[in-house]
């Protein structure tokens, strides 16, 4: 038996001895080893773990954690033209203010009568997401968007009941790597080629491997290449004519100045809520939104919680609950649709905040702001030798391909030297899409001035030649 | 003069709470919509940048771009901040209740300080794709974190990807078929075991990875059943997947022949340690012989729940199955730290990037606080509050703790409310529905309910002896009132924001409305319309 | 909402259950044993519990009871301050079961939404024979011998079950099993619980399950076993279906008539016997190669026995010659959640058969779904 330790620590009260001797005398134990008696012998750990010396006063834990954390250099201190599913926005201090505020923060899994402040946030949340997507049921958010756009798949493999899905070839192989392993039992993963020069789907390919086996066609607004998809209407009508449902992955800030997906034939909009006032956090800010037409076929496929509005017992009060709860994993197991856990609550509450506050004016002005920023930045940058920007020739929203082939340099060489004039270059797209060859995704947003943009080109001069 | 200390105290114990909860009766927000209001400005485009690039929105093709624009509420800044709050208000988390009542969520103190360091921008302003040179503190925080939670569970490789619990026991479903892929034994290996009290996610998420499920029930005295298990396995077994202790707070005495029988059958066996709470620095999932394992940082590493999320899933291996972790791991070469992308055989990315790493930070930040020393406090005085907790409960007259009679029991118990429910016809629903009167939340059971009438409390190690008497105290009283005054029971919550709701509209498509705009629909008016007093 | 329309609750008390459980007789059934439990001083357990149920219904508005006079139902109505509709007309102290059935129609001919009876198996019989699956009922128990799976577990939850159904807020149906002792078998000293037929009540777990979404719940429940079994059905392999509602759901699947309560044979997906008794099973066994052969059983009644009660016909020779690892169990999750951690049961009448027959055994639940539950004797 391990010597026991007098130490008395803040977060554990009982720890004082005299108290944990009174509350062992109440229970008749004269060690706390007596309540382990189901462990076997052999299992149990002699002696202590092997850890690291804790700090524990707070002032020391704080000075360790700092003195890690300034080994850091954020997107904040230099100029980051990094995006590729993370992005970094002005995030307004209210939104920071409420989900910092201690009873959002530690709430978790209350009734709708003690927790209804929760209950009717996320409600909020999920109604102006839905004027934003123009649909009526949005799902309190899942882990991200990746296992939005996963689930989505699967959610149109269930209603059609079939077994296959097209895919554009643009998206981005770590999103096609989730949906790959989602959908390991089904439906089968095809994808569909695009047009090198404007980056929009082949529709000939498209049309000759379309089928009446084709559960759904997915497919996003804007790309991960940062083009903006012009064929929506054609995609979803060919989707239709099959009697395939019709799936587009959208970045939310885009849609006060481009069509949401209802507008073009979307059937389920899905997508990252992480740009809706949510710090980029290392990766560690995202939320997925899952959203379609208010019909049973749709809303009972859904794995994640619905919460919708209902009456109580008084008149004129109204509170919250689950709909269709039967079809979760947490009312019926196994034989619920997929799982529904933990995920990003309070993220989807700060993405309420974010909308309420910037209203349909702010979220035009938000997509005019990073859209004349991005082609201005890519106009300017067009202009460097060897660099040709963007590298497709469609409309962009706020980031887009820089094709620096002809520099005859790497993205890597490239973007160490910005490094160095502390600027973060764009993600190199090499690997991923070698038929690019050495590319670059830059992201412009509305945190970046003129004379973030100007820098950026006169260092991109100074590097390539 | 009047002594109020006496009359808040009778015989020498403090009376119940004269608790309401606070109450806006706060309008949904579409409702505080004016028109022209603003809650924020955005940056102008500069003129320099306006003269060279026009009109761009305007250049969107038509179909593309957006006509109307979305009828999201106008509000100035500080009535959205007003409503917020008083909606915030309206909630009983951690910070304001004695929340022993939300077992299996070990809903213990997310200590402030955590939550300080990660607001930091040094945390927030990072960009996942920013160059390794640049991320070596983060970098550094989440490999410190691996070789922490490689000594608490005895396994070899850790990923910190998965974004909460459910997706790291997904993962390690995936990776149990991708095992078995990589034998060419996954078409004869499609049955995953898993027991009636793990958490429903061990059971949907195998299903969801394309396997069969078994489920097993537990003997009479509420023990998972070794003979079961050996009447489940077979040549298709392809793992199992099992919460250890259970939500009852039995620990399986025979856990590790349970992983011997599964093992003998050529499966692998991932432990569920959701309720590791209370077996931190006693027992491992290495000597019990387990392959894989989950933690959730949110229940037994103290990050806040955050009304469901953000939390993190920790997925931890035994070096033969590291292989197929998701990509890309953190590795450190001597020198730096640096993300490893070329794992072939990688079941491939379970998020974006890698994990929620500010969650990942706090966790940290409380295992540092803590050592091994302070982990095995947090053990132990969680079990002891749980075993104190236990004994006040089973005074109450009409409760019991079903199984293992006369056993101690580890991180929770679940009671039951039957004897109760048989002499006064009051459930357990409403027992919670009373308890909310008194400022304290409580959770009755996953489903199925196997346990009748069911009531899941776990303590942690955060509260006070005294808070656990209040608990106690309340729920006595409470069932008392079942008997002197059932139908006050019944009505309850009298104190609470809201009453208690009618669901009979949440499952009628006729009538349920997930948003306001649906809401308004069904009620028959438009989004736009205002509603005149 | 559904709350203010007007509902019509049918009562029906059966004075003399229950009576002879408490003097050592073995329930209560026949005037002769009747008159004997009246002389040893037994009073009639039945309207104190059938009052106990109504209580819970008195809150109700708009809610009009309909029932017999007096002893069958008038009295415990009023004991609660409930005004009731009396119809019919009895013989105070001599009621039969005939009363019952004539009851039973005549509440469902007034058009009554739900008819709550208090008694025992016998009771249910009576009540079955009368409206059978045309009318939701609920018993309250009140008997000594309760094998049908038609009554609350107590007299309180009949009340409140009730109440949740009138309001609208429980509107799932289920049938359930009627079961009561072969009596004249019990009178030459065999024990043998029949299967009598089924009737529809009221149920509830403990989420709401609408009727309004009908691929969730029980529905989808069956439908799910049903295709697996189905599925896995092998060709030249003679499958032996018990009763139930499970097992009939696994015919409906296969587009079969398969009978409610008897036991039918699948081969081929084509029904070759329908209600067969021990004899025919033998037989067919023999003709066909016993080895190619499978027994599908679901629990009859609410105590979980999967076979002995209900079932006789597939009888301990059968069982032997199938073998334990050709029998297919099915049951849907609720079904074994209501047993809690209680093993399923096996009483064939033969002893070796049973402990054959113990140990565990894995049950399909749903599709591509298992529950490992203990079975004993």
């Amino acid at each position: 038996m391990p010597k026991e330790s007098p130490k008395v620590y803040p977060y554990i009260p009982n720890s004082v001895p005299a108290v944990k001797e009174e509350m062992l005398r109440a229970v008749g134990a004269r060690h706390v080893a007596e309540f382990y008696e189901d462990v076997p012998e052999e299992l149990r750990l002699e002696g202590l773990m092997d850890l690291p010396e804790p700090f524990v006063s707070e002032y020391e834990l704080k000075r360790h954690l700092q003195g890690l954390l300034a080994r850091n250099r954020t997107a904040g201190e230099c100029v980051s033209f990094l995006g590729a599913g993370c992005y970094q926005h002005h995030v307004p201090a209210v939104c920071d203010e409420v989900n910092r505020r201690g009873e959002f923060l530690t709430a978790y899994a209350g009734e709708p009568y003690d927790d209804h402040g929760r209950f009717q946030a996320l409600f909020e949340y999920a109604s102006m997401m839905g004027e934003l997507l123009d649909m009526d049921v949005v799902n309190v958010p899942t882990y991200d968007g990746f296992q939005a756009a996963a689930t989505a798949i699967r959610m149109a493999a269930r209603i059609t009941g079939r077994g296959q899905v097209l895919i554009c070839a643009t998206i981005g192989p770590d999103k096609l790597s989730k949906i790959r392993d989602y959908c390991q039992p089904g439906p089968d993963i095809e994808l569909v080629g695009y047009d090198p020069r404007t980056g929009q789907m082949d529709l000939a390919a498209l049309q000759a491997a379309i089928s009446t086996e084709t559960a759904a066609v997915y497919f996003e607004n804007p790309s991960y290449l940062g083009f903006v998809q012009t064929q929506g209407n054609e995609i979803s009508a060919m989707a239709h004519d099959h009697g395939a449902i019709c799936v587009v992955s959208v970045n939310p800030i885009s849609l006060g100045v481009l069509a949401p997906p209802a507008h073009y034939g979307g059937d389920i909009a899905c997508g990252d809520i992480q740009p809706l006032g949510i710090h980029m956090q290392f990766g560690g800010g995202h939320g997925g939104f899952i959203a379609t037409r208010d019909e049973p076929r749709y809303v009972l496929e859904y794995p994640s919680r619905l919460f919708g509005i209902a009456p109580t017992r008084v008149p004129g009060e109204y509170g919250f609950g689950d709909v269709a709860y039967e079809r979760t994993s947490f009312a019926v197991r196994e034989q619920g649709k997929e799982w529904v856990g933990t995920a990003a609550a309070l993220w989807g509450i700060t993405a309420g905040v974010y909308l309420a506050l910037m209203g349909p004016q702010g979220m035009f002005e938000i997509g005019e702001a990073v859209m004349a920023r991005a082609r201005y930045a890519a106009m300017q940058i067009d202009k460097v030798e060897g660099v040709k920007a963007p590298a497709f020739s469609a409309p962009h929203f706020h980031e887009f391909v820089v094709d620096l082939n002809a520099t005859n340099k790497t993205v890597t060489e490239i973007n160490e030297a910005l490094l160095a004039r502390g600027i973060f270059g764009g993600k190199d797209l090499s690997h991923e899409f070698p038929e690019l060859g050495q590319s670059a995704l830059y992201c412009v947003t509305e945190v970046h001035t003129q004379g973030d943009l100007d820098r950026l080109v006169t260092a991109l001069q100074e590097v390539v030649s | 003069m009047r002594d109020i200390r006496r009359e808040r105290h009778t015989g020498g114990k403090p009376n119940l709470r004269r608790f309401h909860q606070a109450r806006w009766d706060e309008p949904i927000i579409f409702e505080l919509s004016r028109q022209g209001q603003r809650g924020i400005l955005v940056p102008e485009v500069e003129k320099g940048i306006l003269d060279t690039v026009g009109d761009v929105p305007a250049k969107i093709p038509d179909n593309m771009r957006r006509e109307r624009p979305p009828a999201l509420p106008e509000i100035s800044q500080p009535q959205v901040l007003r409503h917020y709050v008083r909606l915030s208000q309206e909630n009983l988390g951690t910070d304001l209740n004695i929340d022993v009542g939300q077992g299996t969520c070990t809903m213990k103190y997310s200590p402030k300080i955590n939550d300080q360091l990660a607001a930091l921008p040094k945390m927030t302003d990072l960009h996942p794709l920013q160059d390794e040179e640049t991320v070596q503190g983060i970098l550094e925080i989440l490999y410190r974190f691996e070789q922490i939670l490689k000594e608490i569970s005895g396994l070899d490789r850790f990923s910190l990807q998965p974004a909460a619990g459910s997706a790291a026991i997904y993962t390690n479903a995936a990776i149990i078929r991708a095992f078995h892929a990589s034998r060419g034994e996954l078409a004869q290996r499609d049955e995953v075991i898993t027991t009636i009290f793990s958490h429903p996610s061990n059971a949907a998420c195998a299903r969801t990875a394309g396997f069969k499920v078994i489920t097993l029930y537990p003997d009479e005295r509420g023990y998972p059943d070794l003979e079961a298990l050996k009447a489940a396995v077979s040549e298709r077994t392809a793992g199992l997947m099992i919460t250890n202790p259970e939500d009852t707070g039995i620990y399986n005495p025979k856990i590790a022949e349970f992983v011997q029988v599964v093992h003998e059958a050529g499966g692998l066996c991932a432990y569920d340690q959701a309720n590791a709470n209370g077996i931190l620095g006693i027992t491992r999932a290495r000597e019990a012989g387990f392959d894989l394992c989950h933690f959730n940082l949110h229940k037994t590493f103290s990050t806040p729940h955050g009304c469901g999320g953000p939390g993190a899933g920790a997925v931890g291996v035994t070096r033969e199955l590291a292989c197929f972790l998701p990509v890309p791991t953190v590795e450190h070469d001597g020198k730096r730290y640096y993300l490893d992308w070329d794992r072939p055989d990688s079941i491939g990315k379970m998020g974006p990037f890698y994990g929620n790493a500010s969650v990942v930070l706090k966790a940290y930040a409380w295992a540092m606080s803590l050592g091994a020393e302070g982990l095995r406090q947090v053990a132990e005085i969680a079990v002891l509050n749980n075993n104190y907790l236990l004994n006040l409960v089973q005074q109450i007259p009409g409760a019991s703790a079903p199984y293992a009679k006369g056993k101690r029991r580890i991180e929770q118990v679940r009671y039951s409310w039957q004897a109760l429910a048989e002499e006064t016809g009051v459930h357990s629903e409403e027992i919670g529905l009373r308890a909310a009167d008194f400022g304290v939340h409580y959770w009755t059971s996953h489903h199925p309910f196997v346990v009748p009438e069911p009531c899941t409390l776990e303590p942690t190690e955060s509260y006070t002896k005294e808070e656990l008497d209040e608990y106690a105290a309340i729920l006595a009283h409470v069932a008392e009132e079942a008997r002197t005054n059932p139908d006050l029971v019944r009505a309850a919550p009298h104190n609470s924001t809201i009453h208690s709701v009618d669901h009979d509209p949440l499952d009628d498509p006729s009538q349920w409305a997930v948003t306001w705009r649906a809401y308004l629909r069904k009620m028959g008016k438009s989004a736009h319309e205002r509603i005149e007093e | 909402m559904s709350e203010s329309k007007n509902s019509r609750l049918g009562v029906i008390v059966n004075p003399v259950a229950g009576i002879g459980g408490r003097v050592g007789l073995k329930g209560s059934d026949g005037a002769e044993i009747q008159e004997r439990a009246r002389a040893l001083g037994a009073v009639p357990q039945a309207s104190q519990r059938a009052a106990e149920a109504l209580q819970r219904l008195a809150s109700i508005e708009d809610l009009e009871i309909v029932t017999y006079p007096g002893e069958m139902g008038e009295d415990a109505a009023r004991s609660c301050g409930l005004q009731p509709t009396v119809v019919g007309t009895i013989m105070a102290g001599a009621t039969t079961a005939q009363d019952t059935r004539r009851a039973a129609r005549e509440l469902q001919r007034l058009g009554v939404d739900l008819l709550l009876f208090a008694g025992g198996d016998g009771t249910a019989r009576d009540v079955y024979e009368a409206v059978g699956l045309d009318l939701p009922v609920l018993g309250i128990p009140a008997g000594v011998k309760i094998h049908s799976a038609v009554y609350a577990a107590h007299p309180r939850s009949a009340g409140e079950l009730a109440a949740l159904y009138l309001r609208g807020r429980v509107a799932n149906l289920r049938e359930a099993e009627v079961m009561d002792i072969d009596e004249d078998a019990f009178r030459q000293g065999v024990l043998s619980v029949r299967l009598y037929g089924y009737l529809k009540i009221p149920f509830r777990t403990s989420l709401v399950q609408s009727q309004k979404i009908p691929s969730t719940g029980e529905t989808a429940s069956l439908a799910a076993i049903a295709e697996d079994v189905t599925e896995k059905m092998e060709d030249g392999v003679l499958y032996i279906i018990g009763p139930g509602t499970t097992t009939r759901a696994v015919g409906e699947e296969l587009g079969l008539d398969k009978t409610l309560l008897g036991v039918d044979v699948v081969l081929n997906r084509a029904l070759i016997a329908q209600d067969a008794n021990e004899a025919q099973l033998l037989a067919l066994l023999e003709e066909h190669g016993e080895d190619r052969a499978k027994i599908v059983v679901t629990p009859i009644g609410g105590q979980g026995y999967i076979f002995g009660r209900g079932n006789q016909q597939i009888s301990p020779m059968v069982i032997d010659r199938v073998g334990r690892d050709n029998v297919v169990v099915v049951s849907t999750p609720d079904k074994l959640h209501a047993l809690g951690t209680q093993p399923l049961l096996v009483d064939t009448g033969d002893r070796a058969v049973d402990e054959m027959l113990s140990g565990y055994l894995m049950i399909v639940t749903g599709y591509n779904e298992r529950a490992v539950r203990r079975v004993a004797c």
